[in-house]
């Protein structure tokens, strides 16, 4: 073991892990980052905490965090590099591993263009890439990027996201391939619909081998409404949603559509579970964790196992 | 080149219109091919100020000058005889040639008459487009002759990020994902496999990360 976090128990044990998301308030409210985390007690193995996700500012991920570690929970530390340098992200790593967190998630982060502050400026000393390395560097070397020694390394399960669906497709399992190299231990996707496309790309993955050194866990975002999945689909960028599953929303009507959505869902998760290199799930229930534990049940990932 | 686009007039009248005597200088380099601050627009500003100021009631004099390189300090040289008639310098270079004016002209105030924009080239007639961030450590070796620190939004060394579709970057359809540009051109010349070596964490010092930069050449000293 690398590592102690919880994760990496349950992919090493064999188990399909799961994982869900807590996007922290807009406000200092530690009250709704426990009432979100709460919901997902039991049925998840760790939550993914989002850092000022769509660039928007928003409490921030370590404290958010802390919070949850202290309710006993194991969150996962998404750490952008969009917003702070090396030396502020090493500097939070070294606070996130004195509070007992172990487990992160490197990504470069929603352009600040999407978000409330468009006219900030973007930091990207490293990208997410760069930032793999540097994590891994402070495990494995017990040095920070600059080189110097550090006293009790943050020893964290690092974590990357991929997104099958993004162009060129063809250079999307190299860049998988690269985020291996530089140190990723486990991979979080984008929110998979077109599931033809997504295996299509393991098999490509599994071709390389990637999954034998790589927990990969496949993303799952709930679609609320036959309007959600157009949204997705039109205006979210590298997103890929078929027309047959906007379809099959919006022949029903707006009531019948969230239960639906909910049933794809879970059919999404009992067939990706077949699908070889696949090795947990994460579940992106956007504003709507309260029914991840449902998700959980009828996938049939529930009880979780202890590790 | 250095790239430039004239600020709003009425932003360069409401510098200018304390003074009764202007002394406007372009320059005949980079502003000159951008057609931001050349001798026409010196001509062109000089009328659009005069008519500014006639219609307010006021009087301005304006001498107009277009240096051959305003960023060098043996053309500026040439504003001496000009200076002392002026009460201030209204400059249609880059940023170079408004401080190269300021350097050396201590008592004369200087205002820009344009925003400098980027180290570009010209995509077609009357656009110009970012190629280059200066960060002192070409990287145009290792990726096809295409830059992903001036052109890619997030400045991302080892590839595209997840918002790449279509080609264009997920900022906007009018902006090229550069990785989509860069990938296209290494699979063009056989060079695939260069993708896949990790580019690390780069050393910004080279940049203005550490600080103003300097040449100094001592064999030209």
């Amino acid at each position: 073991m690398k590592t102690e976090s919880v994760l990496e128990r349950m992919f090493k044990a064999g188990h399909l892990a799961v994982t869900s998301e807590c996007g922290p308030p807009r406000g200092a409210l530690p009250d709704k980052v426990r009432e979100k985390a709460e919901m997902l007690r039991g049925y998840v193995d760790a939550v993914n905490v989002t850092d000022n996700q769509t660039a928007m500012v928003r409490m921030s991920s370590l404290t958010a965090c802390i919070l949850i570690r202290q309710m006993g929970l194991h969150p996962i530390l998404q750490m952008v590099t969009r917003d702070r340098n090396r030396l502020a992200l090493q500097s939070d790593l070294l606070g996130a591993y004195a509070f007992d967190i172990n487990t992160m998630l490197c990504l470069s982060g929603d352009h600040p263009h999407f978000g409330d502050h468009p006219m900030a400026a973007n930091v990207y000393d490293l990208d997410s890439i760069q930032l793999i390395q540097t994590v891994r560097t402070m495990r494995d070397q017990g040095k920070f990027q600059g080189g110097d020694e550090i006293a009790n390394p943050p020893k964290m399960f690092i974590g990357a996201a991929a997104n099958p669906f993004a162009d060129p497709f063809e250079l999307r399992v190299r860049r998988l391939a690269k985020k291996a190299d530089a140190g990723a231990d486990f991979i979080q996707t984008q929110c998979i619909y077109n599931l033809d496309k997504f295996e299509k790309w393991m098999e490509g993955v599994c071709k390389r081998r990637l999954h034998e050194n790589l927990f990969i866990m496949a993303g799952i975002t709930p679609l609320k409404s036959a309007g959600m999945a157009r949204y997705m689909q039109k205006k979210v960028p590298g997103m890929d949603v078929p027309d047959a599953l906007v379809q099959r929303l919006a022949a029903l009507p707006k009531d019948k559509q969230a239960e639906e959505g909910i049933t794809i869902a879970v059919e999404t998760i009992e067939r990706l579970k077949t699908v070889e290199g696949v090795h947990g799930f994460h579940i992106m229930a956007i504003e709507w964790e309260q029914r991840v534990p449902e998700i959980v049940r009828r996938a049939g990932l529930y009880p979780r196992p202890t590790v | 080149m250095i790239t430039a686009e004239r600020k709003p007039i009425q932003e360069i009248i409401n510098f200018v219109s304390p003074y009764k005597n202007l002394l406007l200088v372009g320059c005949n380099e980079c502003v000159t091919v951008c057609s931001a601050g050349g001798r026409k627009e010196v001509a062109l500003l000089s009328s659009a100020l005069q008519v500014a100021s006639m219609k307010a009631g006021r009087i301005i004099h304006i001498q107009e000058m277009t240096l051959e390189r305003q960023c060098d300090p043996e053309y500026v040289e040439q504003l001496v005889p000009y200076i002392d008639q002026a009460d201030a310098v209204l400059s249609l270079a880059c940023g170079c040639g408004v401080q190269e004016i300021a350097r050396r002209f201590k008592d004369k105030m200087v205002f820009p008459g344009v925003n400098t924009k980027f180290m570009g080239a010209s995509e077609r007639p009357g656009v110009w487009a970012e190629r280059c961030q200066g960060c002192g450590d070409c990287l145009l070796g290792v990726t096809g002759g295409i830059c992903p620190i001036a052109r890619c939004s997030k400045r991302l060394q080892n590839g595209p990020c997840g918002g790449s579709s279509k080609g264009k970057c997920e900022i906007s359809p009018d902006v090229d994902c550069v990785w989509q540009l860069i990938w296209d051109r290494l699979k063009a010349l056989g060079l695939e496999e260069r993708y896949e070596a990790i580019l690390p964490a780069k050393d910004w010092r080279s940049g203005r990360g550490g600080g103003p930069r300097k040449i100094v050449r001592e064999d030209l000293m």
